[in-house]
């Protein structure tokens, strides 16, 4: 009987060529931990070509998983447990790993040619140099092989079967269920029977041999984390966004229209929503970006739900649609899954460079509210809160969310739909005005006094035969206008209606306990976005520390929560952590006139939880030395 | 289902005497009272330049949009940018004047989410052939069902008299002082090319001919392109003279007639045949060859190749001579229907909101009490 330890999270990354299935075990081992009860963060990355030459370190990939006892806010900054399939995978990798740290790495793979090819003159598996490490160097590949021969598989196809191995392997070191991986291999491979039983057979080899091996004298134990009862799965920030998507269209009765072009990371997306037409959604693969937004709009002209998703690169195509799109006053949702910029810059890395460009990029006045999700299941809410807007308001309204959410998964408590109220879309039945003869007319442009919105009339309706387009529209009757004053009018009635979602907008709510002498902090942390996972982290780490901080986090960036300015003049120091060079930070210094400090990242990845908890403590530290 | 809509759906043409078949339009309900030419004027003021060919057209379209029975609310206009995209906003009809040259994108989306809308595009030929060049390929290879209208008058109006994606080699304008380079796009070719399932040519100032094409455009199911041959009074005076002038236009249009030889000219003197080596075709005089050595048009042949040879006959510089009329109309299942088809399908399966429950649950869930 080995000995059994205790942990509260531990964090596993598994590492290898692009080709050997990372992703899946990664995915695996996520979806068992979460079936157990653990709460759980991944953080996915992988090279944006799609085969990198076999055994480089461009080629590599790695999944990264965070699983604990208690509610984990990141997928964790180092792994505790590298996993790594050759040399690639160890030298792009070995940098994460604190000393002590667990190496078990598949030594098949570390012959001389792949040593050399990632520059390693001498095996580091036993040279020595990764002595202050725990290495266990195995023979995945062998063993995998020899446990799948009797399927007479060819030796490539065997060799495949590895990660399925380590798997297993893995499986038994942390106590996972076993069941949700079996399950999914049989239906997987359902209609290729000998490699769905050459991986059952690996994977369950790999936990056997952890069983009877020698070389783990301990396994380990994370404890299910508290959560609140109800019904749980797992889900990343794409998915989340699809199901989002759809809910709102059912629940708004109007069909959902995608009109897309592929991109990184939002393609999921598309793919997703064409996997649910039963539900009216119709998805338009289209032939640029250009285009995937104007069918969109069109399809709101028709009473759709006009959808586009893309990222950065994209959304600059589109600008001149969502410009459209603000003149003529139609519903439209634009999903910007931010990665990292200028140009192509890094398709498959994250960032939030794009708040700006999302803010602004449109020629003229062009106000358009923007979303935010902050984790991969906020996504769902967010879709939803973005189509009860953009119809309310008659408004494009932009989404975003980045790759790391769009990849990443964690538990989502499933909501029930029956829960989720009805969005009215009031489309516009009769007319809504009489003429100077006393005659009934439509005016496309009579607004609500409440929204400023102006009626939403489809096609097909008798009498409201109206046309609307890019040229500036007389206010009330939408008749072309070039005169001044109208222009002025209709250019802040545009602003004033966007600023006027405030009214929808919950006041924003800051986490600052008071401390025993009923003091509360002096330092702000606030961020949108997919930061928050970091900066709550970081916030618990520094109170640990027995420092006081307080932190925030928006949603809205346009328009901002009302109370937004009071909070940011309630502390002595607001800090603004994003993964860009401050484009938040901007904002609020030109709306509201504070001294807010920007921390900036922008390596492609999220922030890291214990940088950012150093940083703020220094930051804590300074501010109550010159605050005697 | 209406009494109207059943008697769509029953008779193949309802509407048209010489027994034209609308199936472009089915699915459109029809408007239970006669309509006429005023319920299709808006009340905006029309401001095109004086002797712009737009007028002919608006009047021809304004003239029969009626015939179609169809009700005027289910008709939707789009249209980019450009002299001619101001089009829609004096059709009292739903319109959108969008951006350049997405039009056809725009109503991609329109046409798709709605079978019962009758979808017209007002595009030009900057607008069509170079900005929105792409969206315009796109919307023909993937034959959408609407009609698109491209005024051509091989040169920009609104931007005051630059060179056109139609215009010829060698023009001066004011951005090509010494003459354009760039040789120029056959609209029709380019359509074939895409194998655009309806592809027609007509000519402002023809009345008749232009209401005929764009009858025959509305009532083929899929993409229907009609270049129309506008004349710009300002910039590009004349562009047309040769097949305009009663004087030239014998010799200068060549007929294309569904069925028939393809014969024109003073007292038929033309006519055209087809090199058997190469497939290509030619103008000869009549005399040389023999009436039957001319070819028969037929415009609904499943393979492009014929039209587009046809299409070839146009002068690509100065106009002289340019085939006129219906160059292909043949049948192929449409991106729209096919779409609606797919949905429905899926439909089926079941998608009341516990079918949607059962989706986001999805099949790993696990629970916590």
């Amino acid at each position: 009987m080995k000995q059994v330890s205790t942990l509260d999270r531990v964090v596993i990354r598994f590492a290898g060529d692009s080709g050997d299935g990372m992703q899946l075990t990664g995915d695996r081992f996520t979806s068992d931990s979460a079936a157990f009860g653990n709460d759980i963060s991944t953080l996915p990355n992988f090279p944006a070509e799609i085969r990198a030459p076999a055994g480089t370190l461009p080629g590599v990939s790695s999944f990264q998983l965070h699983f604990a006892n208690y509610d984990i806010m990141t997928p964790g900054d180092r792994p505790d447990v590298l996993v790594a399939m050759n040399p690639a995978a160890l030298k792009a990798n070995i940098d994460d790993l604190p000393r002590g740290g667990v190496i078990i790495a598949d030594s098949a793979d570390f012959t001389k040619r792949n040593l050399a090819k990632v520059g390693y003159d001498s095996d580091p598996l036993s040279d020595g140099s990764l002595d202050n490490y725990q290495v266990h160097a195995l023979d995945l590949t062998g063993m995998t092989v020899e446990a799948v021969k009797e399927f007479g598989l060819t030796r490539k196809d065997a060799t495949r079967a590895k990660n399925m191995f380590a798997l297993g392997l893995l499986s038994w070191l942390y106590h996972r269920p076993t069941e949700g991986t079996l399950n999914f291999l049989t239906t997987k491979f359902a209609s290729k029977p000998n490699i769905r039983d050459a991986n059952i057979t690996a994977f369950k080899a790999g936990y056997a041999f952890g069983e009877t091996t020698e070389v783990f004298a301990v396994t380990y134990e994370v404890a299910p984390a508290p959560m609140p009862s109800g019904k749980y799965r797992q889900i990343s920030g794409n998915l989340a966004l699809a199901y989002g998507l759809i809910t709102a269209s059912k629940k708004a009765g109007l069909p959902l229209f995608l009109g897309a072009y592929p991109i990184t990371p939002a393609s999921d997306v598309l793919h997703e929503l064409s996997k649910h037409k039963r539900f009216g959604v119709t998805t338009f693969q289209a032939e640029d970006e250009i285009a995937g937004i104007g069918a969109a709009l069109g399809a709101s002209f028709a009473g759709h739900l006009g959808v586009t998703t893309t990222s950065g690169p994209g959304a600059v195509l589109k600008s001149e649609t969502i410009g459209l799109a603000v003149a003529i006053e139609l519903p439209l949702i634009i999903c910007d899954i931010q990665r990292a910029g200028p140009s192509t810059g890094m398709p498959t890395k994250t960032e939030q460079a794009d708040l700006l460009q999302v803010m602004f990029g449109r020629n003229g006045e062009a106000p358009v509210p923007v979303l935010a999700a902050q984790s991969p299941a906020d996504c769902f809410p967010t879709a939803l809160e973005a189509v009860q807007i953009a119809i309310k308001y008659r408004t494009p309204v932009v989404i975003l969310s980045d790759g790391y959410i769009a990849n990443g998964a964690e538990p989502w408590l499933v909501p029930d739909l029956s829960d989720i109220p009805a969005i009215d879309p009031q489309l516009a039945s009769g007319t809504n005005a009489t003429d100077k003869a006393g005659q009934p007319i439509f005016m496309p442009y009579l607004r609500d006094p409440q929204t400023l919105a102006r009626p939403w009339a489809i096609p097909g309706t008798a009498g409201l035969e109206h046309r609307i387009g890019g040229i500036e529209k007389a206010r009330d009757t939408g008749a072309v206008s070039y005169d001044p004053a109208n222009h002025e009018e209709m250019v802040r009635t545009r602003q004033a209606k966007i600023n006027g979602i405030v009214q929808d907008i919950p006041d924003l709510i800051v986490d600052d306990p008071a401390d025993a002498d009923g003091q509360h902090a002096q330092v702000i942390v606030l961020g949108w976005g997919s930061t928050y996972g970091a900066i709550v982290a970081a916030a618990r780490r520094v109170r640990k520390s027995g420092r006081q901080i307080a932190y925030t986090h928006l949603r809205h960036l346009n328009p901002f929560p009302a109370n937004l300015g009071d909070i940011l003049r309630s502390y002595q120091r607001v800090i603004v952590p994003e993964m860009n060079m401050g484009q938040l930070a901007l904002l609020l210094r030109a709306k509201y006139l504070v001294d807010v400090r920007s921390y900036s990242r922008v390596r492609g990845l999220p922030i890291s939880l214990s940088e950012l908890a150093r940083d703020l403590e220094a930051e804590i530290d300074q501010l109550e030395g010159s605050n005697p | 289902m209406t009494a109207v809509d059943q008697l769509h759906s029953e008779l193949d043409h309802p509407l048209d005497p010489n027994g034209m078949s609308y199936r472009g339009l089915a699915g459109v309900p029809l408007s239970l009272e006669p309509l006429n030419r005023k319920d299709f004027a808006s009340d905006q003021e029309v401001r095109w330049c004086p002797g712009c060919g737009d007028y002919a057209v608006l009047a021809a379209f304004q003239g029969f949009m009626p015939e179609l029975g169809i009700k005027r609310e289910n008709t939707v206009i789009v249209s980019g940018i450009g002299c001619a995209s101001r089009f829609p906003y004096y059709v009292d009809t739903y319109g959108m004047h969008s951006i350049h040259g997405r039009a056809t994108a725009i109503a991609t989306g329109v046409a798709t989410a709605r079978e019962d809308l009758a979808v017209f595009v007002i595009t030009g030929d900057g607008d069509a052939l170079s900005i929105g060049g792409n969206h315009l390929i796109h919307v023909l290879r993937r034959n959408v069902n609407l009609t698109i209208l491209l005024f051509n008058n091989r040169i920009y109006g609104l931007t005051k008299g630059q060179y056109s994606p139609t215009s010829e080699i060698g023009k001066i304008t004011k951005s090509t002082p010494m003459g354009s380079l760039d040789n120029p796009f056959n609209p029709v070719s380019l359509a074939l090319g895409a194998e655009a399932t309806f592809v027609a040519r007509t000519i402002d100032s023809d009345r008749k001919h232009l209401t005929g094409v764009l009858k025959a455009a509305a009532a083929h199911r899929g993409s229907s392109l009609v270049e129309i041959y506008q004349n710009c009074p300002i910039f590009n005076d004349g562009a047309f003279d040769a097949i305009k002038d009663p004087a030239t236009s014998a010799d200068a249009i060549i007929p294309l007639n569904h069925g028939q030889p393809i014969r024109f000219g003073v007292d038929g003197h033309l006519g055209v045949v087809r090199e058997p080596q190469t497939g290509a075709f030619s103008v000869v005089e009549v005399a040389d060859v023999g009436e039957s050595a001319l070819v028969v048009h037929d415009a609904h042949l499943a393979d492009p190749s014929f039209a587009f040879g046809l299409s070839r006959l146009t002068d690509a510089g100065v106009l002289h001579r340019a085939p006129i009329g219906i160059f292909r109309d043949a049948e192929a299942p449409t991106y729209d229907d096919e779409a609606r088809n797919q949905v429905a399908l899926a439909a089926s399966l079941g998608n009341d909101d516990q079918a949607l429950q059962t989706v986001i649950n999805g099949g790993d869930t696990w629970t916590v009490r």
